[in-house]
């Protein structure tokens, strides 16, 4: 692997000068092993768990009543829960991004921020997966959804795309887990070595599964990351080309459309690097990483950002040039309803949040300020979320059929069901701050000038 | 559970059929229900009865739900503890014993509406032995102004009968004579007037003028129809009249719309003997007696129409004889009162004040279904037996005599009315069958012996052939109708019976509470309504509470804009209000018997209307809070669900409404066709014959075990009907043309909800028919979203009653009863076809033509519906689907519908088209 040096480009570098091979392991596995734990920590935990306990509190109720609880109707028999399924999945599709295409493209910028970016993803996963599980109207009986063996002898319809997603999602999670998790043994042999407490150290060396860190070791290892790293990289373009089938199978004018596939995907590298700024940003601060994660890192995750923005707006102009170009009574009504119907207060607020602030990210300027960049990205999550929520309602609640027109309305369970998942995620995020190191040390240190030496010597 | 002992003609899942009628406001409706093991689950018409000819409409239907209902009372009271039925006769001997001396002069009766030729003896045998006692009968939706009418007219009551069928161009004033809540006889109306519109080759089309302030069912079939304050009819009658030249009305003046009156004096004159002039039942006693003038000056007489004795058993002025017994009660000569059914603490006119002078009766007896306003005021209530629990009898609107016989033992210890007033007679004990056996026995002209088979041959039928009211030759006398009448000034205001739960009667009936008013699909409650240019005026919207005070009294309620409503005009709907109208029907609406009086009980002037500043949430089924209505208009037009011609147009081009939309080539997919080698069910709907009265609803709701899913869940677009009427306003709001469109599920031959099922839970059977597999559903709602039709209901919630008893007994046992978390929809009644298959089958013969009826094909009075086997080269179904006037509905979509429309087609005057 080759360093860039960052000051000959004259671009700020990726990992600070001064640093070596024992700082950078003494700095990232001091934050899991002998920080104490600061009261911001506490806090921030704290409030996650009781939104996680909120989240549950909104299931039990779900779980007990039924959907009704929540604001669908007929028409719009989808509502948050579809919306925030689609918007969790789109945030994780940014960690393995980074970790797999990243790795693959050589970009060693990514060593600093995969690690959290991938833990992100999980958890972004699982909230998005817990969605398409509840919003069943019978949720124990999920796994009809599966392929499996059964006495009714009865297979899943394979052309419905909700199978498809089961597939994609499950899929998805799997290999983003694996991924993970291998790019973790290295430093989990790491922390084993350095923790104190017997406890730690049996956890941690449980979790390592042997590593010795031996040639041997390395070489299998980096030949499986490789081979997962390639896994992955399908996965990425493919789960939110799933996800976007649940819309552009249907017939449903606004969804029905076959520019959904990239639009989408564009769509959820554009707020999972959002969510990366989100989290780098406040790590970034509070643990004093300035040094590993740089400028030259918010810059090209803002520049991502701005790329995979432009493609959304493209999407939302090839929406309204189709609705033209088609001459479809219901896809121009859909159009003009979004701009001019009951939710299009809503509609120009995505405008607002997804395309227009973001532009400013042209500047390098902004770019370089990590307050704009940070809450450039809280609203580029809301414009996402709001994408989701327009595509969703506005195409379902006026369709066809004007005598069945009908309004959405989310209701206190919709939101405590919303907020819970990011409760939840939060907490998630929290420990595995406190417990994971969350930057990768071994990647780290091939970034140093040491490591060039190394490799220049092979 | 098997029977021990079977009894004789059950077993177990036949079904097994009774006629009978259902009485409202003492006419009988004729039907025929349905039984299984002993449980009455199902009401169809009674296809023999001329009054019926199998249709069957909402408020019959529901009346299943009402027997079940259990709300109802269930014990004998005395001041609210429980009475054997034994106290209570030795009560009534007591009290008889004394009012034997005086000759019953201070016993009182007061019924409703009675045409039971029984119950008529009864009463009349109980007046002789008490020749000082009165009768008082009484309902607030009664026929008081016809009545008056034809005594004004002729000098003596008969009833008028229509033969829609003969008539060529019909001018309805205020008459809605195809709606369950207008003229008694509409079932068979309907089906006469729409005969005339199904574009047979040889039946010319008729014509349809309506004149009217509140848009009525029977309005939104007109071919012209004219907004007007219902004070203006009687004005607009004598302008008829003076057209076609009936003398002694005046001169014709004060109509504005001289070009419209003209255009219809001359299509009536030019139809002399074929035409017809209807006022409705509501309209002031002039306005009947100049139709009956109008209609012999065109000598319509003994064509469209004839005259026939009434079949009231005591057609005397309701009103008149209740504010009758109110002095009588107030001058405290009333010592016993008995109410045989009713509730006029509740509906009696306010200015009576019937409640408060009730307390000067001494002994007072209620007899009635519910403990509702009334018992409350009386010491004794005693529960009624429901009309599918006792025997009885009961006049149709054409007379003819239908013997009511009970299809259950009372649930709830019912009396019958026959069983309470046997009690004040000489034989207390004598029992409902025996009295009206024993009625109908002495009036059996024929030999002793031949009484029981013909006794029987009655039951069977459901009806006493050649017992209908003897035709009456009378002629109009010379009117004399004061020419410039009083004008009401200011603000007017109509009442009308609410179309689901009438005068109140049905409030606790859950299916009608949530079946949407036809043209304005509000549900749970009354509004008023009032005209779109009206509430601008007053910047009031829809769901904006006012107050309408009329001479004093108010009353609260929430505006309705009403599109098509007349100018300056109110509509008030009674049924609403009630205080003790049970765990359904209490607390709902406002009740306009509140301000509804004596002298005006159906068009009074002068009211006041004051916005109150604040809102009541109204559960409309359809344009939820479309409030840029204007869209939803426009895109209606783009959309033409519903298409429509002039008779004009037609002739010119009768594939018109296949050549609105381009649809796809029958090879314009990628997948092979499915070869549909057995039968191949489907359906056409003639959207021309649609008259909007709900009765498929019903049919449909009753048939397939339908949850009711209350106000709120309504509100929240969770209503669960499998068959929605669409009504569509286009044109000017002011006056528009309303459109009826009944939606089941189109069983679309290239089904978008069975694509992107996950599990498999709905899918297409080899006879073409989408099913629902409820139990492999798991929730997703995602063919809801594909469904274009959005005929697809989901179970939200638990929406069906799991725990009470009663209901349980109601239900169809053919057809599951859906939990929460799975979705419903419509299934051409697969339960029906799989009974027609299996005895087809058993007889190794196909399905006939026409075997199998959907619900709500046999509850439909117009005949709009029709099922059938499209394999079947010479059924109904494709013949009425080879018409030029077939189309499929959102067609262009592919999804080759098999339910399809015949399009609408109007018969405009081309004098008044020409004018626009």
């Amino acid at each position: 692997m080759s360093n860039p040096q960052d000051t000959r480009t004259g671009k700020a570098p990726v990992l600070a000068p001064g640093h070596t091979f024992a700082t950078v392991t003494d700095k990232i596995s001091a934050i899991v092993l002998s920080r104490r734990t600061t009261l911001g920590w506490v806090v921030g935990f704290g409030v996650g768990l009781l939104l996680t306990m909120l989240l549950l509190a909104a299931v039990s109720y779900l779980l007990v009543k039924g959907v009704g609880i929540w604001g669908i109707d007929i028409p719009v028999a989808w509502g948050f829960a579809i919306v925030n399924f689609v918007w969790w999945i789109g945030i994780g599709h940014a960690g393995t991004l980074i970790s797999a295409i990243l790795l693959l493209l050589n970009q060693p910028w990514r060593n600093s921020i995969n690690r959290f970016a991938e833990a992100m993803t999980l958890f972004a996963v699982m909230c998005a997966g817990m969605f398409p599980l509840l919003h069943l109207g019978r949720p124990w009986l999920f796994y009809w959804l599966f392929p499996y063996p059964n006495t009714m002898q009865v297979w899943p319809q394979f052309r419905s795309p909700l199978v498809w997603d089961v597939f994609a999602v499950s899929t998805y999670f799997t290999v983003s887990f694996l991924f993970w998790f291998v790019g973790l043994i290295p430093d989990l042999g790491t922390l084993r070595d350095r923790a104190h407490s017997r406890l730690a150290r049996g956890a941690y060396g449980f979790l390592a599964m042997g590593w010795r860190g031996s040639a041997r070791h390395w070489k299998n290892y980096e030949s499986a990351y490789l081979l997962l790293a390639g896994l992955a990289t399908p996965l990425v373009v493919s789960v939110h080309t799933v996800v976007s089938f649940d819309f552009a199978i249907s017939i449903v004018p606004g969804w029905h459309t076959t520019i959904f596939p990239p639009y989408f995907v564009a769509g959820a590298i554009y707020s999972g690097f959002a969510m990366v700024l989100v989290i780098a940003i406040p790590i970034r601060k509070f643990y004093s990483l300035g040094d590993m994660i740089t400028m030259r890192h918010l810059e090209n995750c803002a520049k991502i950002m701005l790329v995979t923005g432009l493609i959304v707006a493209y999407g939302y102009l090839m929406e309204h040039f189709m609705a033209w170009y088609r001459s479809d009574e219901f896809d121009a009504f859909m159009v003009h309803n979004r701009m001019h119907g009951p939710y299009a207060p809503l509609y120009w607020a995505l405008i607002v949040t997804n395309i227009l602030v973001p532009q400013a990210l042209w500047s390098r300027r902004v770019r370089q300020n990590v307050g704009a960049l940070f809450g450039v990205s809280i609203i580029v999550l809301i414009g996402m979320w709001l994408e989701r929520f327009i595509i969703v309602v506005t195409s379902l609640h006026r369709d066809f059929l004007t005598s069945s027109w009908g309004m959405y309305y989310p209701t206190k369970w919709d939101w405590f069901t919303f907020v819970g998942t990011i409760g939840f995620f939060a907490m998630a995020m929290y420990l595995f701050i406190r417990f994971l190191p969350m930057i990768s040390i071994f990647e780290m240190r091939t970034l140093l000038p040491e490591a060039e030496v190394e490799a220049e010597a092979k | 559970m098997p029977y021990v002992v079977q009894p004789e003609r059950i077993v177990l899942g036949q079904p097994l059929y009774f006629a009978t009628a259902f009485p409202v406001g003492g006419i009988a409706r004729p039907i025929i229900v349905k039984s299984m093991e002993g449980r009455p689950i199902k009401v169809e018409g009674n296809p023999q009865h001329s009054a019926s000819l199998g249709a069957a409409d909402a408020h019959s239907q529901a009346s299943v739900l009402g027997l079940y209902d259990p709300d109802r009372s269930q014990t004998i009271s005395y001041n609210g503890t429980v009475r054997p039925w034994g106290t209570l006769q030795a009560t009534i001997r007591a009290a008889l014993t004394e009012q034997q001396a005086s000759g019953g002069a201070g016993l009182r009766f007061l019924t409703e509406t009675v045409t039971s030729p029984t119950l008529a003896s009864q009463i009349a045998a109980m007046l002789k032995q008490f020749p000082n006692a009165k009768w008082h009968p009484y309902e607030p939706v009664n026929r008081d102004n016809v009545k008056a009418g034809a005594r004004i007219a002729f000098g003596q009551v008969v009833d008028t009968i229509y033969h829609l069928d003969k008539a060529d161009v019909i001018l309805a004033l205020e008459a809605d004579f195809l709606s369950p809540t207008g003229l008694p006889g509409f079932q068979r109306y309907a089906r006469d007037f729409t005969a005339r519109r199904k574009m047979k080759p040889g039946v010319a089309m008729n014509r349809l003028y309506v004149v009217e302030g509140t848009p009525s069912l029977t309005g939104a079939k007109a071919d012209h129809r004219l907004p007007l304050r219902s004070s203006n009819i009687r004005a607009f009658a004598r302008a008829v009249a003076a057209g076609v030249g009936v003398g002694g009305v005046g001169a014709a003046g004060g109509i504005e719309q001289q070009h419209w009156l003209q255009a219809v004096v001359n299509d009536l004159k030019q139809h002399r003997g074929a035409s017809l002039v209807v006022a409705g039942d509501q309209e002031p006693a002039e306005v009947h007696a100049l139709a009956h003038a109008i209609n012999q000056a065109l000598g319509n007489v003994g064509q469209t129409l004839s005259y026939v004795d009434p079949v009231e058993a005591n057609p005397e002025d309701q009103t008149a004889s209740l504010k009758e017994l109110v002095a009588d009660m107030d001058a405290g000569k009333v010592q016993v009162l008995a109410i045989v059914g009713g509730n006029p603490a509740y509906n009696a006119p306010a200015d009576l004040e019937f409640a408060d002078k009730l307390s000067k009766v001494g002994m007072k007896i209620h007899l009635g279904m519910y403990e509702d306003e009334t018992s409350e005021l009386c010491q004794w209530h005693v529960p009624e037996a429901h009309s599918l629990e006792t025997w009885s009898d009961a006049r149709a609107y054409d007379g003819t005599v239908s013997i009511i016989q009970p299809l259950i033992a009372p649930l709830f210890n019912g009396r019958s009315a026959h069983e309470f007033m046997a009690v004040f007679s000489q034989q207390p004990e004598q029992s409902s069958y025996d009295a009206v056996r024993g009625y109908w026995r002495s009036q059996f002209k024929g030999r002793p012996e031949e009484f029981e088979p013909t006794w029987r041959k009655w039951l069977h039928d459901g009806f006493i052939a050649g017992s209908e009211s003897k035709p009456r030759a009378v002629s109009a006398r010379p009117l004399n109708v004061p020419a410039p009448e009083p004008g009401v000034q200011g603000t007017e205001v109509v009442f009308q019976p609410d179309p689901s739960v009438y005068d109140g009667r049905w409030a606790n009936n859950g299916w009608l509470q949530e079946l949407p008013k036809p043209l304005t699909k509000l549900t749970w409650d009354n509004a008023i309504l009032m005209s779109p240019a009206h509430s601008e005026r007053m910047s009031l919207r829809t769901g904006n509470v006012v107050e309408v005070e009329y001479r004093g009294r108010k009353l609260r309620g929430p505006v309705l804009v009403a599109p098509g409503q007349a100018e300056d005009l109110i509509t008030l709907a009674m049924g609403y209000g009630r205080k003790r109208g049970g765990s359904n029907g209490s607390k709902r609406g406002y009740s306009a018997f509140q301000v509804r009086t004596r002298d005006a009980p159906w068009i009074a002037g002068g009211v006041k209307i004051t916005p109150v500043g604040e809102d009541y949430p109204l559960a409309l089924t359809q344009n939820h809070q479309v409030i840029d209505n204007k869209t939803a208009i426009e895109e209606t037009v783009k959309r033409a669900p519903v298409r429509e011609a002039t008779l004009a147009e037609f002739t010119a081009n009768p594939r018109f409404a296949q050549e609105m939309k381009e649809e796809p080539a029958y090879d314009d997919t990628l997948y092979p066709h499915y070869d549909y080698t057995g039968y191949k069910w489907g359906m056409s709907i003639d959207l021309n014959s649609c008259v909007g009265c709900n009765a498929c609803l019903v049919a449909c709701q009753a048939e397939n075990n339908i949850a009711v899913v209350g106000k709120e869940q309504v509100i929240r677009e969770r209503h669960m009907n499998w068959l929605r009427l669409d009504a569509y306003n286009e044109g000017d709001l002011a006056n528009p043309r309303t459109l009826f469109q009944p939606v089941p599920c189109m069983q679309c031959e290239n089904a978008p909800c069975e694509l992107v099922c996950p599990v498999g839970a709905t899918v297409h059977s080899s006879e073409g028919l989408n099913d629902m597999v409820y139990n492999r559903c798991v929730g997703t709602r995602y063919c809801s979203n594909n469904c274009p039709y959005k005929v697809r209901r989901f179970n939200f919630l638990l929406f069906s009653d799991w725990n009470t008893p009663t209901l349980k007994l109601m239900r169809n046992p053919d057809v599951t009863v859906r939990s929460r978390g799975v979705m419903e929809k419509c299934t051409y009644c697969i339960q029906r076809i799989t009974r027609a298959r299996i005895d087809s089958e058993k007889e190794q013969r196909k399905i006939r033509d026409q075997e199998i009826q959907t619900a709500c094909q046999q509850a439909c009075p117009a005949e709009a519906i029709i099922f059938g086997d499209l394999n079947d080269k010479n059924s109904l179904v494709n013949r009425l689907k080879a018409e030029p006037r077939n189309y499929g509905l959102l067609a262009e979509l592919n999804t080759r519908p098999r339910t399809t429309y015949l399009a609408a087609v109007r018969n405009p005057n081309p004098e008044l088209e020409k004018k626009g």
